[in-house]
């Protein structure tokens, strides 16, 4: 029995923040969940694809994450308990049906996770997703701790239906991937069938509802106002003058900080983690009890700029500051020491210096950038592609392992800001310089968003080639499957979409599918498109070998080696391929038998032959 | 009591996750708070990989620099970039066979010279303990077993209170069946470090 399902009230499990918020929407009776996986939101989706693999729990790894949310917007409105889990950009995307779903409303509870970056560990930018509830007018609730990640998802449910709304629980990295011990809730009794109630002049957007139905949201976010004012997730700690407002991660470095100050009696902290609507009327009752108020947050002056207007409504004239030169930045995650020496700071406490050894005259530690795989597909588009086109084309590239050929020798990517965008910008770039234009999109970015793109510019007469770097699989994240993927060996009743009959649809008259570690066809099938005016599109198909190693029946290829006698050191295997399976020993080349993947890519680069598979004993 | 912060530095694939699971399960089992984070950015295309332990009372889930008590390190290159988040009262249980990355196995960067930043920090912090993890991982039956030998080694050493009978317990009922008489053996092996 998976670990979450597990039935035993009062017992304490070791869990992953993620692992805390898909066993609270367990707690919750949450029966129907979707997601399209990002990180540091993938291990919520994982836990809820696994458990709907031995219960009546829905799981569904939709195309997209606007795709996902309009799924369980449905079920909710049949009455179910529905869970829909993304990152923070994932939000972005689903943001359309989003906006427009807090003017419906929704029948059963809808739980919406978005998962926020702060330092951008594995993100393309670190966006603060708590002005979606503003930009909404949908609550949103914020944990501080594993703990509370699960109960929170467990009340985000009831607030849900109270309501009637879809409600966002907001994460940060630091907890998503955080572990501690969370005591266990009774599990939850799952409603997995609905009915669906019309009534199309509540639920049909069209202008004449809307009128009615924003002053309907605005009434429900003032309802929920005053939820927040009374909600446990806010509340007061301490009586002393000095005011101290913090969320999330934050709430635990102002926590600790002050108890290792020893100053907690001079302070009163409000903890906020029913965020959104401000909980304006407790925090007119705190400030009201502070000298000067320090506003502890990552990201955007968000609750700063509530605070500060709170205080403007209720006449105080304190002093409230937060983001600033010299306190808080916007940029980036916070720590404990950069808390407590910004809280020592603004409220003249002493405090013991920091004791970092020096480390200056220490040799450098080398960088150790993630790189493509041995034995990746990609780099064997990459380097075929480069063969042709050299540095004379522009490359837009796009979101998932792939994006990694941007480091040397590869240097393949241009541009990349969004999923998707890869194949939008293309056309902008080739129209705009004239020069020849090559577009990356791995398979799933290709199904969460590459198609209208795609659409659009044979629409439009674009002239570019897209490159579908097809490895079978949404590798960057964890293998998860998608519309094109191959799911058989895991019993899954799922169709598999062909990206040639996608892209033929589309409208692209010139398609070539190629096995990108066969070099020579993949240079001919890249020259041949060279020369093609209007879209394009290469599929470049062979499997990702870390996902092949999970799958039944694997069996590992044959590694090679460097014949010693043949080798004449041209390296052109280091300095084109740059495989990782690859090392240099007493100026000479090796190969690590056990980083090789035997996909015989760099046997196609030596100009002796000297690179041969291992004889098996 | 007060808090006790560890952290575990390792290159992907030595098992960095698996290590601090098993100091969390034994906290929880004996009791004692744990916080705990981790980060694995790419780490199986060849990235670093940090986990925190926090053990006793307390609301952080990460260390800040120079704030840790204890640093784990699985390679020795990864304890030089670690070392700012060390202090003079810190303890440095460490591993000495290199995993170079991929850039100074094509010869674009160098590696350091361990033994020369060894003798630095040695003089800088608490106590130093650097030994060949690796090959004693090895003797035990794996090379994948490194995690169990550096656990072993951090439960011999007296920088986290917690028995080392207990973390043999844990390594019993939550590493995978096939590889716990290995994993016993290197737990093992890493507590005759000393």
């Amino acid at each position: 029995m998976h670990m979450l399902l597990k039935n035993s009230p009062e017992e304490t499990i070791l869990m992953l923040g993620n692992e805390a918020i898909a066993r609270g929407a367990l707690e919750a009776g949450v029966a129907f969940t979707t997601a399209y996986p990002g990180t540091p939101s993938s291990e919520i989706a994982l836990q809820f694809f696994q458990i709907s693999r031995e219960s009546d729990l829905y799981f569904e790894y939709s195309a997209n994450e606007k795709v996902a949310l309009e799924v369980a917007a449905g079920a909710a409105m049949c009455g179910l308990r529905a869970m829909c889990t993304m990152k923070h950009v994932g939000l972005n995307v689903a943001a359309d049906a989003l906006m427009t779903l807090a003017y419906t409303g929704i029948v059963g509870g809808l739980v919406l996770v978005v998962a926020d970056d702060p330092f951008m560990f594995s993100s393309q930018n670190e966006q603060d997703s708590r002005y979606y509830g503003k930009l909404s007018s949908l609550p949103v609730l914020e944990p501080s701790s594993v703990p509370e990640a699960k109960e929170m998802a467990r009340y985000a449910f009831d607030l849900s239906e109270e309501l009637k709304e879809p409600v966002i629980l907001r994460t940060t990295t630091r907890i998503n991937h955080s572990s501690g011990g969370v005591p266990l809730g009774p599990m939850g009794k799952r409603k997995t069938t609905g009915i669906f109630k019309k009534d199309p002049f509540s639920y049909v957007c069209i202008p004449s509802v809307s009128r009615r139905l924003h002053p309907k949201l605005i009434a429900n976010f003032e309802k929920a106002q005053a939820i927040a004012d009374r909600s446990p997730w806010n509340r007061i700690e301490g009586d002393g003058r000095w005011g101290i407002v913090c969320n999330g991660v934050s709430y635990g470095y102002v926590s600790d900080a002050l108890k290792e100050l020893g100053v907690s009696e001079d302070f009163r902290v409000l903890r906020i983690g029913f965020s959104h609507p401000f909980p304006e009327d407790l925090t007119r009752s705190f400030l009201e009890g502070c000298d000067k108020v320090l506003v502890a947050e990552e990201g955007e002056p968000y609750m700063e700029e509530a605070v500060r207007n709170c205080a403007q409504k209720a006449g105080l004239a304190l002093m409230v500051k937060g983001k600033e030169e010299g306190l808080f930045s916007r940029l980036y995650e916070f720590d404990p020491v950069l808390v407590k020496k910004v809280i020592t700071r603004f409220f003249t406490i002493a405090d013991a210096p920091y004791r970092t050894i020096q480390t200056d005259d220490l040799p450098e530690a080398p960088p150790r950038p993630p790189n493509l795989c041995a034995g990746c597909p990609h780099r064997a588009a990459y380097v075929a592609i480069r063969a042709v086109f050299g540095n004379e084309a522009i490359y837009p590239t796009d979101i998932g392992c792939y994006t990694l050929g941007l480091l040397p020798p590869l240097n393949m990517g241009d541009f990349l800001i969004a999923m998707g965008a890869g194949v939008g910008t293309a056309g902008g770039f080739s129209r705009a310089s004239g020069q020849k234009v090559v577009a990356f999109i791995g398979d799933s970015t290709f199904f969460h968003s590459g198609l209208s793109p795609l659409a659009s510019a044979v629409f439009n007469h674009h002239d570019f080639t897209l490159v579908v770097l097809d490895n079978g699989t949404t590798a960057m994240t964890g293998h998860q499957p998608h519309p094109g993927a191959d799911v058989s060996h895991l019993g899954l009743p799922h169709s598999r979409l062909s990206v040639e009959a996608a892209v033929k649809g589309l409208g692209v008259e010139t398609v070539i599918t190629v096995n990108p570690l066969k070099h020579r066809k993949m240079v001919a099938a890249v020259k041949e498109l060279a020369e093609y005016k209007g879209v394009s599109v290469l599929i470049a198909r062979a499997p990702c070998p870390l996902h092949e190693r999970t799958l039944p029946h694997y069996e590992k290829k044959r590694p090679f080696y460097v014949n010693a006698e043949k080798c004449l050191n041209h390296r052109d295997c280091i300095n084109k391929v740059a495989c990782p399976a690859f090392y240099l020993e007493n100026d000479r080349v090796f190969i690590d038998p056990h980083r090789c993947e035997g996909c015989a890519f760099c046997v196609q680069f030596c100009p002796e032959n000297a690179i041969l598979p291992i004889k098996q004993e | 009591m007060k808090t006790t912060k560890l952290m575990i530095v390792a290159v992907g694939g030595q098992g960095n996750i698996l290590a601090a699971r098993v100091l969390g399960e034994a906290a929880l089992a004996a009791t004692v708070p744990v916080r705990m984070s981790e980060f694995h950015g790419m780490a199986q295309r060849g990235g670093v990989v940090e986990s925190m332990v926090l053990l006793g009372e307390g609301d952080s889930y990460c260390i800040a620099d120079g704030d840790t008590d204890v640093l784990l390190s699985f390679e020795p290159s990864e304890t030089i970039r670690a070392a700012n988040k060390c202090s003079p009262d810190s303890v440095i249980i460490t591993n000495t066979a290199k995993v170079p990355p991929h850039t100074v196995a094509l010869g674009q960067t160098d590696y350091p010279d361990i033994a020369a930043a060894m003798e630095l920090l040695a003089g800088r912090v608490r106590h130093l303990i650097a030994y060949d993890a690796t090959s004693l991982a090895v003797k035990a039956g794996s090379s994948l077993a490194l995690n169990m030998v550096m656990l072993g080694a951090l439960a011999r050493s007296g920088a986290v209170s917690l028995p080392p009978d207990l973390f043999e317990q844990i390594i019993r009922s939550k590493t995978k069946k096939q590889f716990m008489d290995i994993n016993l053996k290197a737990f093992e092996l890493g507590m005759q470090v000393f």
